[in-house]
């Protein structure tokens, strides 16, 4: 009785410092989150017309395809190597795409499967190479980004092809149908939005009750009650905008499902810890028994399946494959994920921080092509805002 | 009254809620060896830093004085232009570059310009022969073994005519014979006027070579004696702050039946595959036994076990039975599951992935283990880790610490738990206590027994005699990749296992 006296009104009365102390402890992880909303407001003030549900769809749509390649880079980056292809990779699946639609006629899902077998074969054949033949990664995927490019070269035939295909083009540039056609709002977004938040509290609420079953330390209640309702709003927030403009797209609704995949394969599977060792202290995953080759490998494999996945969203949004399909691109996946904190030199990173710095390169390009600003202002805005992203994680990183 | 190089004043030292040095005063004579002891953790290396000016002037409070004068040193490079000079436990040394581009880098010769490469050379070959060194300058560092490295960074100081040397941990990877070199050239150093500050966990060396101590313990200065006017119980003592009645809690301990046998094993060098470096080497391993394996260094000790262990070597050939059945390991994947397990000698390398959390490394060697429905079984992982963390007493605010914030003593614990969580026949252990405090070390000893006491059969190699008479029940002793001797803990002596290390064979001892 006494102690139970002493306890809780303490407890209650320090709910807020506790939050408070939690956020700063915190800081580092909420840093971009923090300059993604500052970027937005800035932009919001600027243009007057940012924060609209439809430039925060185009901005989805347009971080869509980066944000995917992303999540493969986290692992190879986390794990110390680096991927120079992407951007051809890209440009080649979705020459391949555009290909098997335009000069095979082939059927649009056959030509998807044949696109995503090739994709991993040259995933396995960048694997192969760095996992088994030890040529660093740098080497091979320069190497790829050359090859590559001569690939999409030769399956475009220097021609510009234009699949023109009903489903083909939908992936890039439709929208979930509105299971209600006549609502003034998209309710399938708005279904959604409300599936995915009742999973989401059936999972927190689930591992909270199950770390409390097993005696360990939780966030306090208040504390969780918080975190959880932040990110609900946030769900039930991207949910509304959706609704509102024209509905979920489905390179959103890739997206989504590529970061949950990637999220899970690297915080809850035995492979995506392993990778998270290797870049950590190699030896000593080698000396625990973990299966170096095979997990590099296994990591470019599946790079070039989120590739190929990146390559056919391209091709599909621009409803083309040219010659300089994806030029580049790797530039922008590799600094979202700097952004996003994953560390060049291997053993940090999550997917999510990488989607969030997707975002924020694409609130940039999008922002000042808005406010009429051309590639002149764009490239250097962005290229300071990766050397600032990274000397502020390196400075706060040194205080602490 | 004495002539004091140095004296450091009222020195205390604050890190945002850690007092690392509190009022510590260290005074040492001029011309003497004085060692500088304490626990890990004591405030030995960051009173280092402080003098070296790695922490500048104005940082701490407290006066240093060097050679009569307020010193206010704001960098490494002040400290060294006053004459002092500190090598590190990580001898910072280039690998890539030649003895003579290692000892005057950052101060090279040059002449219009242009490095004076043979002056360099001339200068090197003299400082080099202070050292005792036979080599040439223009030998790369990166073929030196560590011993002959430390020589060359205190063949750097000299050539900086420094007259304070300080040496950190000088003989924590050097044999008996190298740290025996090293204690003479320091004697050297010192009739020719150097002083020295020598720290040290090994009280064999303090009490051979130093004139006086200073024993610290969190942070204060608990004494500074004459070295005849004390001895090593007291001074133990002085450090822990209590008497430690037993420093090798020795366990009687029954041996079983034999669990695994090892038959004319046989390693080559994989970089030089034509050198053998494990030469028909056979033993048993019985059940419920600390099996010692003594030797200097190079005898092929690390070698044996890790080519054991499926991580190192190349053309085995020889069996290795477990239980009765024979095994093949060709990665230390097959040998943990086959049920062996091996804390390497150097945690931070080979053991920890020090930026992830007690978590994280607890499972490291067993991720595969803690599968639920194909995804990993976060609770569980949490609970396996609390458990060892309670057994092993691993002292830590959580779990989610990251391992680089543990002390050494705490970092070898969570090793230890990572491959308890795997369930181990046979425990290899190498150097199990390297660079851990006194009182941890006590701790390490007092788990082995457990396990032992558990069913867990032990190998434990060690370059400390006290550590192999004091903890194994048998002694193997190998020599140039072979074993010359095999000893029973009753019937061992320092004297006998020096025999074998030095190449003696059973049979002719005398």
């Amino acid at each position: 009785m006494k102690a139970d006296m002493i306890t809780k009104p303490k407890s209650d009365d320090s709910a807020v410092a506790a939050i408070m102390k939690s956020v700063r402890g915190n800081i580092r992880q909420y840093t971009m989150i923090i300059a993604l909303v500052v970027i937005w407001l800035i932009f919001q003030i600027l243009t007057g017309n940012f924060l609209t549900a439809r430039n925060l769809t185009n901005l989805l749509t347009q971080s869509s395809v980066v944000g995917i390649a992303a999540c493969g880079i986290v692992l190879v980056m986390v794990a110390g190597h680096i991927d120079l292809s992407i951007g051809s990779f890209v440009g080649l699946t979705g020459a391949i795409a555009a290909n098997m639609l335009v000069k095979q006629n082939l059927n649009v899902w056959l030509a998807l499967a044949i696109t995503l077998l090739c994709g991993l074969a040259l995933g396995c054949w960048q694997g192969f190479w760095i996992a088994y033949r030890q040529v660093p990664a740098f080497i091979v995927t320069l190497a790829g980004m050359l090859m590559f490019r001569g690939g999409v070269i030769g399956v475009t035939g220097s021609l510009s092809l234009s699949p023109n295909n009903e489903i083909f083009r939908a992936i890039g540039q439709n929208y979930l149908p509105n299971i209600i056609p006549d609502a003034g709002m998209n309710i399938t977004a708005l279904l959604i939005g409300a599936i995915c938040l009742v999973i989401y509290w059936i999972m927190t609420f689930r591992s909270r009750a199950a770390r409390i079953s097993y005696g360990f330390q939780t966030l306090s209640f208040p504390i969780f009650m918080v975190k959880t309702l932040v990110i609900s709003g946030v769900i039930v927030g991207i949910s509304f905008v959706l609704a509102s403009f024209r509905g979920v797209p489905y390179l959103a609704l890739i997206l989504g499902l590529t970061v949950i995949a990637f999220t899970i394969i690297s915080t809850k599977t035995a492979f995506g810890r392993h990778v998270y060792a290797i870049g950590g202290n190699k030896d000593a995953a080698v000396l625990s028994g973990i299966n170096i080759k095979k997990t590099n490998f296994t990591i470019f494999v599946l790079m070039g399946l989120v590739t190929t996945i990146a390559g056919i969203c391209y091709a599909s949004r621009l409803n083309a494959a040219a010659i300089s399909g994806g030029q580049s691109m790797e530039m922008d996946v590799i600094a979202s994920a700097i952004i996003g904190g994953t560390s060049t030199l291997g053993g940090e990173g999550t997917i999510i921080g990488a989607i969030i710095g997707a975002l924020v390169m694409a609130s940039l390009d999008n922002g000042m092509s808005l406010y009429g600003l051309g590639s002149f202002e764009q490239y250097l805005v962005k290229g300071t805002v990766l050397l600032l992203a990274v000397w502020v994680d390196i400075a706060t990183r040194k205080k602490g | 009254m004495a002539d004091y190089i140095l004296e450091m004043k009222g020195i205390t030292k604050e890190f945002p809620g850690v007092r690392a040095l509190d009022d510590v005063t260290f005074q040492v004579e001029r011309g003497e060896i004085h060692a500088l002891v304490g626990e890990n953790g004591a405030g030995k290396s960051t009173l280092m830093k402080v003098l070296s000016g790695i922490y500048q002037y104005g940082t701490y409070d407290g006066d240093i004085v060097f050679n009569g004068e307020i010193q206010k040193f704001n960098t490494i490079k002040d400290s060294e232009h006053k004459g002092i000079a500190i090598i590190y436990q990580e001898l910072a040394l280039v690998k890539q570059m030649t003895i003579a581009e290692n000892i005057y880098l950052g101060s090279e010769i040059t002449n219009r310009g242009l490095l004076n490469e043979a002056e360099s050379y001339k200068r090197t070959q003299k400082v080099l022969q202070e050292v005792h060194l036979d080599l040439s300058p223009t030998t790369k560092v990166i073929n030196l073994g560590v011993g002959m490295q430390q020589l060359v960074e205190i063949a750097k100081a000299i050539s900086k005519q420094a007259d304070l040397l300080i040496l950190d941990e000088p003989s924590a990877a050097l044999t008996e014979t190298e740290t025996d070199n090293l204690l003479e050239i320091l004697r050297e150093l010192k009739n020719k006027g150097v002083t020295c500050i020598y720290i040290s966990h090994k009280l064999g060396e303090v009490f051979n070579i130093a004139d006086s101590v200073t024993v610290l313990r969190d942070g204060k200065t608990i004494t500074t004696k004459k070295i005849d006017d004390i001895n090593e119980e007291q001074l133990i003592s002085y450090m822990v702050g209590r008497e430690l009645t037993q420093l090798f809690p020795r366990k009687p301990h029954k041996a079983g039946e034999t669990v695994m046998s090892v038959r004319n094993w046989t390693v080559y060098n994989p970089e030089l595959p034509d050198k053998k470096l494990i030469d028909n080497v056979s033993f048993d391993l019985k059940k419920g036994e600390i099996l010692g394996v003594a030797g200097l260094m190079g005898a092929g000790r690390t070698e044996l076990v890790m080519s054991m262990f499926g991580a190192y070597g190349v053309g085995i050939s020889g069996e290795m039975i477990l239980e009765g059945k024979k095994i093949t390991i060709r990665n230390p994947e097959n040998a943990i599951d086959a049920g062996i397990a091996y804390v390497s000698e150097d945690r931070k390398r080979y053991g920890l992935v020090l930026r992830q959390d007690i978590r994280f490394n607890t499972a490291l060697a067993s991720f595969k283990r803690f599968k639920k429905r194909g995804f990993l079984n976060d609770n569980e992982i949490i609970k396996q880790t609390e458990r060892y963390v309670k057994e092993l007493r691993t002292k830590t605010p959580s779990v989610e610490q990251l391992t680089k914030n543990l002390s050494g003593g705490n970092q070898q614990k969570v090793v230890l738990a990572k491959w308890l969580v795997t369930n181990p026949k046979v425990m290899i252990m190498d150097e199990p206590t390297r660079g851990i405090d006194v009182g941890a070390k006590v701790e390490i000893y007092n788990i082995m027994n457990q396990l032992i006491d558990q069913g867990v059969c032990i190998i434990m190699i060690s370059s400390e005699l006290p550590e192999i008479l004091g903890m194994s029940d048998r002694i193997l002793v190998m020599h140039q990749g072979r074993l010359t001797g095999e000893i029973d803990w009753q019937g061992a002596t320092q004297e006998k296992v020096m025999y074998y290390a030095t190449g003696g064979t059973k049979g002719n001892e005398g």
